[in-house]
């Protein structure tokens, strides 16, 4: 038995798990249309590769990576491209951004899908290549391309790698359906991602408040001989990477550092299914499990939803009662944003919609003074001080934000969820954090600019100056000339008159000959 | 003279001091000769500060002169793509007093690029002359374009253009650049009690009789 650590802080939200039924898959009827962003991860939007009016095949790449961090689009299912337009995409701004529009024809013809022979004997880069290439991102909510995680070569290397089935935040209980239902598919997967990684030991972590996935797992590991099931409490926010890993190592993940600065990385039990489809059957990244849930729906559970299925397609599908429904979620209730538009699609990041009632989780209440109690500082898992960023966000002091590590700030909301004067802490985190972002950008950009400035006029002088070299070269030679009493015109007809004569002799020489 | 000197202890001290004063001032003026710093690097700092557009609406011809010109004295409040942040920076660098933007200069505006429609550019080279951080590329009678990531929005391409063909649109706009906005904070004002206005209380009492 492997022993537990505990975290700083932390928070016991109810959970309310059960109302989604985990453990079962709810297959969706085929959609109409599918709405797909160009962006469905941190990094780089991806180039549509499409035209309006293009016959694409389920499989199909629409949409290639652009840059290192990026990751391609490809098409669910079969049908037409009908526009491709900037729509409401999820995003916490509520902005749009540009999006391929497919107008299924119902026939779900797929493209002939290959995958690797024999994964074991291909080169890491080729495997990595076609994680690239399956458009895999992390599916646990964040995003960031997976083919990137992988191929981090930090100088120790990696020993350890974390499924990180925790799944803590209240409500979500995708990772605990595809426990359940794909223990053994995700223990092939972990056995590939731990293959390329170099990784000598798998931890499959599942929080004790998911008994069932815990067993799938445990049954399923017996195949894989490094891999082990880890169960601890469950607290709010174990889940987070580096909370995880201090639960399970008592290591902390140096500020501003990743876990492979450690040798460990984590990846979510959807991805490492994603990974291992992508290299076993050759097939990308097109769907995934994501909880619809809430008390305004009558049948709430786990579907299999296709990538670009409107999130109000999903609702109706779950019978949802929009008179009954306060507002409608994208994510969970601590880290996910509302939704504004019941258009906008699934994307590789929803693991989680959610339509409560106003009396489930009611509206955020007035923000009052704080009153110093402290009790934010004792809730956060990443040993910060809630309290003193909050008064330096305000004051929008970048500098001691900086010093005060908020950059650490994980966003999980347990601060402002123990806040008694209702303060949206993570708000002010979340300004701050990219307001120095913007700063950090502009920063680069403005060096970048005086160097160029410098460099032209550099230039600028030095072609003033190679001028006036020549101008004072030409005045010197005339100069010159005009003293030794040459005169160009007496010079010119000189040279006419020789170049005559040595014609006249060479036709005098063809003529004797 | 020695015993004059001797024999009056002031004029004793008052030699003492001066060959003292000649001494240190010697040793003075050969150190700030010896350790001299090259440049200034306060015009250094100030033009760190400053958001290199170059578009010289400060009336000098780029950051730099303006920056060596701060140095000297000028006010801090010239700047306008810099904005308050910039007048903020400068005011806490040179401990001074931060001032509101100088509306002479112009006004604080959302950062641009600019853009030229291709289709109607004649090949001029007028605008790649005037840019001031060469991020026009194109040659003559060829077709220019901007590099959009070089280009700092100072609008100075767009007056020599004969046809009119470069416009200068908002390079922050997008989901890219987005981020959270700060809360709105309504503590503040109801910190105290009697300070709230009639209506806002009706509001907070209907709202708890709601819940």
């Amino acid at each position: 038995m492997r022993q537990i650590f505990d975290i700083h802080g932390g928070i016991h939200p109810p959970e309310r798990k059960e109302l989604a039924e985990p453990g079962r898959v709810h297959e969706m009827p085929l959609p109409s249309k599918l709405v797909l962003p160009i962006t469905q991860h941190i990094g780089a939007p991806a180039r549509s590769i499409v035209d309006v009016g293009d016959v694409v095949k389920g499989g199909q790449m629409i949409a290639e990576a652009q840059g290192p961090v990026s990751v391609p689009v490809h098409a669910p299912s079969s049908g037409t491209v009908t526009a491709i337009e900037s729509r409401a995409v999820p995003h916490a701004s509520g902005l749009t951004d540009t999006c391929i529009e497919i107008t299924l024809d119902g026939e779900d013809t797929w493209i002939d899908l290959k995958g690797l022979d024999n994964w074991r004997e291909t080169p890491k880069a080729e495997l990595l290549e076609c994680v690239r290439q399956a458009g895999i991102a992390g599916l646990g909510g964040a995003g960031f391309p997976t083919a990137i995680k992988l191929a981090s070569d930090r100088d120790q290397g990696i020993h350890t790698l974390i499924i990180n089935g925790t799944e803590c935040e209240p409500y979500i209980s995708a990772d605990d359906t595809v426990m359940q239902c794909y223990a053994q598919e995700i223990v092939e997967g972990a056995e590939i991602l731990a293959h390329m990684v170099g990784a000598e030991n798998v931890i499959l972590a599942v929080e004790d408040n998911k008994p069932d996935a815990a067993k799938a797992m445990a049954k399923a590991a017996e195949a894989l001989d490094i891999a082990d099931v880890v169960t601890f409490p469950t607290k709010y926010p174990s889940g987070g990477e580096k909370q995880l890993i201090e639960i399970l190592f008592d290591m902390q993940v140096p500020s501003g550092g990743i876990p492979a600065d450690i040798g460990i990385l984590c990846q979510n039990p959807s991805t490492a299914i994603a990974v291992r489809d992508a290299l076993i059957d050759g097939k990308p990244l097109t769907d995934r499990i994501t909880t619809v849930t809430g008390m305004s729906l009558q049948t709430p559970g786990n579907r299999r939803v296709m990538l670009g299925t409107p999130i109000g397609e999903l609702l109706r599908d779950a019978a949802f009662d929009d008179k009954a429904a306060d507002r409608v979620i994208h994510g969970g209730p601590m880290m996910g944003f509302a939704v504004t538009d019941l258009d906008m699609p699934v994307v590789k990041i929803t693991n989680c919609i959610l339509a409560p009632t106003r009396t489930e989780i009611p509206p955020p209440q007035p923000q009052q003074a704080c009153i110093r109690c402290g009790m934010c500082a004792e809730a956060c898992p990443a040993s910060l001080l809630p309290q003193q960023l909050y008064w330096y966000a305000r004051a929008k002091d970048n500098e001691q934000l900086e010093r005060h590590n908020l950059l650490d700030c994980i966003e999980c909301g347990a601060c402002a969820y123990v806040c008694p004067s209702h303060i949206p802490l993570v708000q002010y985190y979340r300004s701050a954090k990219g307001a120095i972002r913007e700063a950090a950008k502009e920063k680069i950009r403005s060096d970048n600019s005086r160097a160029r400035f410098e460099a032209r006029q550099e230039r600028l002088e030095r072609e003033a100056a190679a001028k006036e070299a020549k101008r004072a070269a030409r005045k010197a030679a005339a100069e010159a000339r005009a003293k030794s009493g040459d005169d160009p015109v007496q010079a010119a007809i000189e040279r006419a008159k020789a170049k005559k004569d040595a014609q006249a002799q060479t036709a005098t020489e063809e003529k004797a000959q | 003279m020695i015993e004059t000197i001797l024999a009056n202890p002031i004029l004793l001290a008052l030699a003492a001091l001066v060959g003292m004063a000649i001494v240190f001032g010697a040793l003075l003026g050969f150190a700030a000769v010896r350790f001299e710093v090259e440049g200034n690097p306060l015009s250094d700092q100030i033009n760190s500060i400053l958001p290199q557009t170059q578009c010289g609406q400060c009336g000098y011809p780029g950051c730099r002169p303006y920056a060596e010109a701060i140095a000297e004295g000028d006010s801090i409040n010239k700047c306008p793509p810099g904005g308050e942040d910039t007048i903020q920076a400068l005011a806490n660098l040179l401990d001074v007093e931060p001032e509101p933007l100088d509306a002479e200069h112009g006004v604080e505006a959302e950062p641009t690029v600019a853009y030229i429609r291709e289709d109607e550019c004649i090949g001029c080279t007028k605008c790649i002359q005037a840019c001031p951080v060469d991020a026009i590329l194109g040659a003559a009678k060829q077709m220019h374009t901007v590099i959009i990531d070089e280009c700092t929005g100072c609008d100075l391409c767009v007056e020599p253009c004969p046809v009119d063909c470069i416009d200068m649109i908002p390079r922050k706009g997008g989901i890219q650049h987005w981020y959270w906005p700060l809360p709105e904070d309504s503590s503040r004002e109801n910190l105290i009690a009697t300070d709230r206005g009639s209506d806002e209380t009706t509001q907070s009492e209907t709202e708890q009789a709601a819940a």
